[in-house]
């Protein structure tokens, strides 16, 4: 927009209009791009900063073919991109990590949603304030400590099995196994989904569930043809928070699977922690990213397609 | 055509009583409005009727059918709200043909009874839209065919037209007093707008803490209060209070005023209800008071003036601006009116 950089008034060609609309001249006129770049700046900067630069260096690690520290040269290489081809069995690892990051994400927007329906339908005032306290609890504890505490309750003779022997025999531990990962990782991102569903769900007026009511919907109708769509970002955004994290996550995995625990998240961390192999680990990064991407990409167009039909 | 009956509901939330035994009926095809001040109960008496409320005794019935058990989604009512309480992701033809849907009627038959129903609020070609990008009158109207595509047998409306402004209510009334009548739905209306409730009803409620003071045609009620409540609610009033004595009531200040109605016992104290509409500057009424112009209010076509007798009390008289002549400000004058408009009225 090179004529709205002009701070000069005066005629202007036509396509300019922007001016005109920015209402009454004051006399000591800052240019419109100029406040809005010095506004957006430490934003950006920020972003700069904290996202593009680390990221960026990411980047250009997973090129090159070793770890670039100490004196040894290091060459630019493509070879980590293909690890999915020379190393089949991350194929494997990467798909469990999907199936994982799909059950934990389906179960957190089913408990979410029920949990924030609740919230926002059935309670009110200082009861509602202080659920929602509970709920946000597991963000305040460490999650280290939070992970190690679901293995005393899933370990053999643990707190599971001690309740257990109050009505049968044997073991029902779980621990190292798929589903205790995924516990590990619901109880960790439930409170993400609840708060963007309670968000969504709050914002809707009563007399819309009302008259939906009124026009002989029961309650089955209200849920699916009113509550969940209208809760859809909140849903949407949920499962963003809740699924890319928990594709990446090593620590549920590790400590809460075992030896299934193997994930991209865990194979990723192994890179830059044991193996030392910082440009494999960076390169595996970013085929998770662009996968992720790629999923959201897909379903984003499935959204849109069904919002339109 | 379909009649409501309330029969002696009761309704407390927690310690709060807020309705007190109510017993009504809604004739089949009438227009009645609940009308009220804030916190007496109306909107609590409308969703008790249609059954978003469980009331703690009593019962309704609509038409045959005692519904004091039915849920909502069963009582096949038509409701509007004050927030129109249009669904924001659907069409409208979609939000109209939602109730359709519930009663199994889809594809053309929905198609053609959504365009009939768009048509009768005139809104005809509107169906694509979203209810965003329609106005707040035309949003109301949507709400409105929505209501009515499903045929209910009674409609009820919560103050449906006080978010819209003067103009655009004024019409919405015209608009929905000819859907009632072509439809001939039985409708219970909810509002504090006196004006809104005598233009549009056949018949009043008005309420009070929970209780029904008086119900009748707007014309009888606004002519014939039977308390002070209701004089002062719908229209104005002024009161005159005093002794029975002499087929009359007789002020503190002296004065027998006469009234064409039946009055208590004599020695009974009395209150009488005086339209300010119906006083007139006159010295030959059968009735007759002293008083001062306090205070002059030019409304155009109507002059009000407050005044205030020898003793103290305080009166109001409005005449039309007919000859555009004014009272002056602190003249005295007589006000004169006929026993024919002096109505005991219960305190
Ligand atoms: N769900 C509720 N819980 C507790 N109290 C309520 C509830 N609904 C209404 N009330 C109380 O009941 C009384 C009557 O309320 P209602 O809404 O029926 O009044 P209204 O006549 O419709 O008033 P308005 O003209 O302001 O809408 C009020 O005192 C109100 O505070
Ligand atoms: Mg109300």
């Amino acid at each position: 927009m090179p004529n709205e950089a002009s701070p000069l008034p005066g005629p202007q060609s036509p396509g300019t209009g922007l001016h005109d609309l920015r209402g009454p001249h004051s006399p000591r006129k800052i240019p419109g791009w100029a406040a809005t770049t010095a506004l957006l700046l430490p934003a950006y900067a920020w972003l700069t900063l904290a996202v593009f630069l680390p990221l960026a260096t990411m980047f250009v690690f997973s090129f090159l073919n070793k770890t670039p520290m100490g004196q040894a040269p290091v060459e630019f290489t493509l070879r980590h991109y293909r690890a999915f081809i020379d190393q089949g069995y991350l194929v494997r690892i990467a798909w469990n990590t999907l199936v994982m990051g799909f059950w934990t994400t389906l179960i957190c927007a089913v408990l979410g949603f029920f949990a924030a329906l609740a919230l926002v339908r059935c309670t009110a005032g200082r009861q509602r304030e202080t659920l929602l306290v509970l709920i946000l609890l597991p963000f305040w504890t460490n999650g280290l400590v939070r992970v190690f505490s679901w293995t005393m309750v899933l370990r053999e003779n643990g707190f599971l099995d001690s309740l257990w022997h109050l009505v049968g025999d044997g073991s029902i531990s779980f621990l190292y196994s798929r589903p205790a990962i995924v516990l590990g990782l619901v109880h960790g991102y439930l409170p993400y989904m609840i708060l963007t569903c309670y968000i969504a769900l709050i914002t809707i007026d009563d007399a819309v569930i009302e008259a939906a009511q009124s026009l002989g919907a029961r309650w089955g109708t209200v849920l699916t043809r009113i509550l969940i769509p209208l809760a859809a970002p909140g849903l949407i955004s949920g499962a963003v928070l809740t699924f890319v994290p928990v594709i990446g996550s090593f620590m549920e995995p590790r400590i809460l699977g075992g030896k299934v625990g193997m994930t991209l998240g865990t194979v990723i961390e192994d890179q830059f922690t044991q193996a030392f192999n910082w440009p494999l680990g960076a390169s595996l990064s970013f085929t998770l990213l662009a996968v992720v991407l790629a999923i959201f990409a897909t379903f984003s167009g499935v959204l849109k397609r069904g919002a339109a039909a | 055509m379909t009649e409501v009956h309330i029969r002696s509901i009761a309704k407390s939330f927690g310690p709060v009583p807020v309705l007190h035994d109510i017993t009504t009926q809604f004739a089949p095809g009438s227009f009645t409005s609940l009308l009220g001040p804030s916190g007496s109960g109306k909107t609590t008496l409308l969703r008790i009727v249609a059954g978003f409320v469980t009331p703690d005794r009593g019962a309704v019935t609509i038409g045959t059918r005692d519904v004091t058990a039915v849920p909502v989604w069963g009582r096949n009512i038509g409701m509007m709200f004050q927030s129109y309480a249009l669904f924001p992701h659907m069409s409208v033809a979609r939000n109209i043909a939602f109730g359709l849907e519930r009663r199994g009627i889809r594809g053309a038959e929905a198609r053609a009874l959504v365009d009939q129903a768009l048509e009768m609020v005139r809104l005809t070609g509107f169906g694509a839209r979203s209810p965003k990008e329609l106005s707040g009158g035309q949003q109301q109207r949507v709400a409105l065919a929505r209501a009515l595509v499903i045929k209910p047998s009674v409609l009820l409306l919560d103050e449906p037209l006080s978010a819209l402004d003067r103009r655009l209510r004024q019409d919405m009334q015209v608009e929905l007093l000819r859907i009632q009548r072509e439809t001939g739905l039985t409708t219970i209306f909810v509002t504090h707008d006196q004006e809104e409730a005598l233009t549009l009803s056949d018949r009043i409620a008005i309420l009070d803490r929970g209780r029904i003071v008086q119900s009748g045609k707007p014309a009888e009620i606004y002519e014939r209060p039977q308390t002070r409540f209701a004089a002062e609610f719908l229209g104005d009033s002024n009161f005159l209070t005093g002794t029975v004595e002499q087929g009359g009531v007789r002020l503190a200040d002296g004065t027998l005023v006469q009234s064409a109605h039946p009055l208590p016992a004599p020695g009974a104290k009395a209150t009488l209800a005086i339209r300010p509409e119906k006083l007139q500057v006159s010295t030959t009424a059968p009735n007759r008071l002293t008083a001062r112009i306090v205070t002059v209010i030019y409304a155009g076509p109507v002059l009000s003036y407050l005044l205030e007798t020898l003793d103290g009390t305080r009166l109001k008289l409005f005449q039309a601006n007919r000859d555009g002549t004014i009272l002056a400000q602190g003249a005295t004058i007589t006000l004169g009116w006929s026993p024919e408009h002096a109505i005991p009225v219960a305190e």
